[in-house]
């Protein structure tokens, strides 16, 4: 029998990567963008004020381009899961295929067909059923978020679902389990709300360069207290959410959060690392050291548990086992996962002979399993650790930046608001910076989410390397590189037309 | 209310949804072949705008319907889903990217500083409605003409020290490219090209106002007209001479059958009255068009595309017929081996999600029709003022 190359898992995971952050780079500023321009759009018909509407213009048309690539981008994961993870779109297509289709029948034909009345339907239907389309495509866009945030959740935290011997795949067995599984409802929270903090600061860059520029005062101002205002709430709910987020993972995926924290030997009180540098541990291969480290007493306990003296699990507790805190080691879970995965094979074996008693004994043994079935495919502990530095940074730059555009917020209301935008110009030019901050900061949330779930694609169920699809490593080097060359000149050409589009300003129509 | 029904009535309920959204698909590909016909039809920079602007406005209605198209087939049968994507690869990834390009092509064309230049995502749109429509034609045949792939579930309980736990495994040559090899298929994607294309004209015909353009299609449409029947007739008469995958209902074991396909159109006269009711408003409107110069042939021939299509796919999946086939004929047909390989052919019934989610994903299927009404209404109101140079200039957003 064949085995699984190894490159071929990293190369499919590359892949995937390299076009999900390539999407994630267009629909924050869709999600938030399209609120914004409803707001504003709602703004011009209530005053019948046309500087309200060609401000509403400018930023529709900013979005259209944005739109278009963020579409382009979104059709290759869509059909990924098939193509270059094809097991995993079998054992769990049950669950996983339904939020897929419901984020199409309910958010994405909506999003499109009043895009199109958005974008072409001004002289054609009034001005009430023009606000509602746009108003519409803010909500189809925020609804897909939801509806994929979901699915993504799921392979997080896998609710409502049983495994089915006899169909070889995990079935849906409560809808609204999955659907209100409180680590979707952190997911869609916390990166819906930092998707319009980006769209705010977005805006309020944008913004500040006709101010450094002396040109559209009118429109600055006015785009940039309607951004600030939107930004200063959701930056808040952003940090709200973002450690509930935290304090969720804590509980569900405990190893991420360890990993997140570098937090190697668990213990009670633990000190949250605001700062500091990861240097391999010289005795422990597997092990890292935080070095010139700025600790925060107690503060880890209290993130994950709201209890200053809590226990907090580490790395070596969570994969080598604590007898004394009753935690499992993953050897043990990896016996677990073979019992199961030997149980399944027997119970198939007595289908096909027709054996009830040895299929019924069977199917305990699978029931009592069942849940650490994914570990059987392990060989060694160490594996279940993921990657430490790159999910440990990410966490806390995605913080820093976080705190950062909360100060931002205030300054830009308080400034808008007063009109003393002017005053101050070093601090225009940190609104311009502040662009790229917001998506690394974005990027960086995902990188935490996603790496940090590693080597799980379906936490406890299926290890990233069951999921692929049988392939030569060349096709996928192949696709791998052609979209890195097509979506990195595309984003070069967006970017460009981005940047001329802004240049005219909003008094050139939306042309 | 979904929860009574058996599951295999909700089989073919969502057999018949995917196959309707597929019969929207193709029909929506008048975009695509109107992206082929840009520089034919237009030979000035205002006649291509016109044209651009004309089926550039419904270019997301495709795409959006592509997308769902795969996300119900994931959501109802999701074997097929991961079979035939993983497996034939190159194929959907080829589909995939033209379409990547065609999305940004119209935002971007005509922008200052878009990098490319118009040119070039001209020859996007071209490439997308070019190939896009064909080897979409190409897969959609591999439904009669079967694929190289096995699937064996138990690999599953493959450790990874012993084998590889993944179940399908593809045996094609190319990756699904292979398709293309096989005359039926490009028969197929031929015909579906040239479908594209025709719609393309009729959509053209009926939204922009501008004579030379309108002379000019009807000029392209005698041409492409009768060679889509060449080719969509090629295809029929194949389809229905050859032998088809038959599913004995009570074994579910596949078997070849002599004149499958044909059988199933008289044993299911309600998709063959719906056939021959899409192939006649096919002909209609192309008829309606260039013998009584009206231009209101989109709405027949469309309309009537959906229902051929419609019907075709039926007769793939319905009637106990294994609607994704595996076989290899180099095996030889009726040996062992060749009839161990058909066993993996995809049926309706062994290829879906469970009774439950079936269900879940019915009440999902109450939203269609007001998907469809607001769909309606957004098109009418768009359309009201047919597209014109003065159209064009008033708007403010033009590719
Ligand atoms: C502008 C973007 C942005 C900002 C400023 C923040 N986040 Fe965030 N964060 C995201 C954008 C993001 C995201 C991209 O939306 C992620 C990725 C996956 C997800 O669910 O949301 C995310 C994930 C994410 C996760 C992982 C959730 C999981 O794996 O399930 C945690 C624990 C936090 N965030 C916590 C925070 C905290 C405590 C912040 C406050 C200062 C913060 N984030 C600011
Ligand atoms: C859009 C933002 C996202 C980013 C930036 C992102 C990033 C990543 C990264 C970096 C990996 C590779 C992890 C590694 O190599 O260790 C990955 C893998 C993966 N992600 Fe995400 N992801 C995103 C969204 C999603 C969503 C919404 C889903 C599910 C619906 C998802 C599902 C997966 C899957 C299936 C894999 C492949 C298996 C794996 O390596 O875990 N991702 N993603
Ligand atoms: C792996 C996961 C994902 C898949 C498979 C996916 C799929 C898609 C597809 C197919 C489209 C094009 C839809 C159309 O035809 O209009 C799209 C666009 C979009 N997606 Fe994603 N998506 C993923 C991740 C996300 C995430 C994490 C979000 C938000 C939280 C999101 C939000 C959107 C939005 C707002 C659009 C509209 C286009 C735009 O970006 O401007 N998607 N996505």
């Amino acid at each position: 029998m064949m085995q699984i190359d190894p490159s071929l898992v990293d190369w499919s995971r590359w892949q995937f990567a390299l076009t999900a952050m390539f999407h994630w780079v267009f629909v924050p500023l869709t999600l938030g963008l399209s609120i914004m321009m409803a707001m504003m759009e709602t703004m011009y018909t209530r005053t019948g004020d046309e500087h309200w509407k060609k401000i509403t213009k400018f930023w529709m048309t900013l979005f259209g381009i944005n739109f278009a690539i963020g579409v382009a981008t979104g059709i290759i994961l869509e059909f990924e899961f098939g193509t270059n993870w094809s097991n995993y779109s079998w054992f769990v297509g049950d669950i996983f295929g339904a939020p897929l289709a419901i984020e199409g029948i309910m958010a994405f034909f909506m999003e499109a067909t009043f895009l199109a009345v958005m974008f072409f339907g001004w002289n054609k239907v009034s001005k009430g059923a023009h606000l509602t389309s746009t108003w519409l495509v803010a909500l189809g866009s925020n609804l897909s978020s939801l509806w994929i945030l979901v699915a993504n959740a799921w392979m997080q935290n896998p609710t409502g679902t049983t495994f089915n011997p006899d169909t070889a795949r995990n079935e849906m067995s409560n809808f609204w389990e999955v659907l209100f599984s409180p680590t979707a409802i952190n997911k869609f929270l916390h990166t819906t709300a930092s998707a319009y903090l980006l769209s705010a600061i977005f805006v309020i860059g944008v913004s500040a360069w006709f101010l450094l520029k002396n040109r559209e005062k009118l429109f600055a101002r006015r785009s940039i207290v309607i951004a600030s205002i939107f930004g200063l709430f959701f930056g808040l709910y952003t940090v709200i959410t973002g450690d509930a987020s935290a304090r969720h993972m804590a509980q569900v995926q405990p190893i991420k959060f360890a990993a997140m924290e570098n937090l190697n030997y668990g213990r009670e009180n633990a000190p949250y690392t605001a700062f500091g540098f990861l240097k391999n541990n010289a005795d422990e291969e597997i092990l890292k050291d935080t070095k010139l480290k700025i600790e925060i007493p107690n503060m880890l306990s209290f993130m994950a548990y709201l209890n200053p003296h809590a226990f907090v699990p580490g790395i070596v507790d969570l994969v080598y086992g604590n007898k004394e805190k009753d935690i499992m080691g993953v050897n043990e879970k990896i016996e677990k996962g073979r019992l199961a995965i030997e149980a399944f094979r027997v119970y198939k074996e007595a289908k096909n002979e027709g054996d009830v008693t040895k299929a019924d004994l069977a199917m305990n043994v699978l029931n009592q399993n069942y849940s650490y079935f994914g570990y059987g495919y392990f060989t060694e502990a160490a594996q279940a650790i993921p990657p430490v530095k790159l999910t440990f940074y990410s966490f806390r730059w995605m913080v820093y930046l976080g705190f950062l555009f909360i100060i931002l917020m205030i300054y830009f209301l308080y400034h808008g608001i007063r009109d003393t935008l002017g005053k101050h110009r070093w601090m225009l030019v940190i609104a311009i910076i502040a662009i790229p901050l917001a998506y690394l900061a974005s990027q960086a949330g995902w990188v935490v989410a996603e790496v940090g779930r590693q080597p799980w694609v379906i936490q406890d169920l299926m290890p990233t390397f069951a999921a692929v699809s049988h392939l030569e490593v060349s096709s996928v080097k192949l696709t791998f590189w052609l979209f890195a060359i097509t979506f990195t000149t595309l984003l070069i050409a967006e970017v460009r037309i981005m940047l001329a589009q802004i240049k005219k300003g909003p008094n050139h129509g939306g042309k | 209310m979904f929860e009574n029904l058996s599951l295999l009535t909700l089989q073919q309920y969502w057999y018949f949804i995917v196959s309707l959204l597929g019969a929207l698909l193709i029909f929506l590909t008048f975009v695509q072949g109107g992206q082929t016909l840009i520089y034919r039809l237009g030979k000035t920079e205002l006649e291509r705008t016109l044209i651009v602007n004309s089926i550039g406005r419904k270019w997301e209605l495709t795409f959006t319907t592509l997308v769902t198209f795969g996300g119900a087939f994931f959501a109802s049968f999701p074997l097929f889903y991961s079979t035939s994507f993983g497996g034939a690869y190159w194929v959907w990834m080829l589909i995939l990217f033209v379409f990547v390009i065609q999305a940004v092509s119209y935002e971007f064309r005509s922008k200052p500083k878009n990098l490319l230049g118009q040119r070039t995502f001209d020859v996007f749109l071209f490439l997308n409605g070019f190939l896009g429509t064909i080897l979409l034609g190409a897969a959609i045949g591999t439904f009669f003409t079967g694929s190289q792939f096995q699937i064996n579930k138990l690999n599953l309980t493959q450790l990874p020290q012993s084998g590889s736990p993944i179940i399908s495994q593809w045996t094609g040559p190319a990756h699904g490219l292979e398709a293309v090899l096989n005359l039926t298929n490009v028969a197929l994607g031929l015909s579906l090209f040239l479908l594209a294309r025709i719609l393309g004209t009729l959509y053209i015909i009926n939204t922009v106002e501008h004579d030379k353009i309108n002379q000019r299609a009807r000029k392209d449409l005698m041409i492409s007209s009768p060679l889509f029947l060449v080719f969509f007739l090629w295809f029929l008469i194949s389809i229905l001479t050859k032998k088809g995958f038959a599913v004995d209902p009570a074994t579910q074991m596949v078997y070849l059958e002599p004149y499958k396909y044909l059988h199933n159109f008289l044993q299911m006269p309600i998709v063959l009255i719906l056939f021959l009711l899409g192939v006649i408003l096919v002909l209609w409107g192309i008829g309606l068009t260039l013998f009584k110069k009206s231009s209101r042939g989109f709405w027949f021939t469309g309309p009537g595309a959906i229902f051929a299509v419609l019907g075709i796919l039926l007769v793939a999946g319905y009637n106990n017929t294994a609607f994704y086939p595996a076989v290899n004929w180099s095996l030889g047909e009726g040996t062992d081996t060749f009839n161990t390989f058909m066993q993996s052919s995809l049926t309706i019934q062994n290829s879906s999600s469970s009774h439950y989610t079936l269900t879940v994903m019915s009440y999902v299927s109450l939203l269609v029709p007001f998907v469809l009404a607001y769909i309606v209404w957004a098109w009418r109101s768009i359309n009201k003022v047919k597209v014109s140079e003065k159209e064009v200039e008033e708007n403010t957003h033009s590719y």
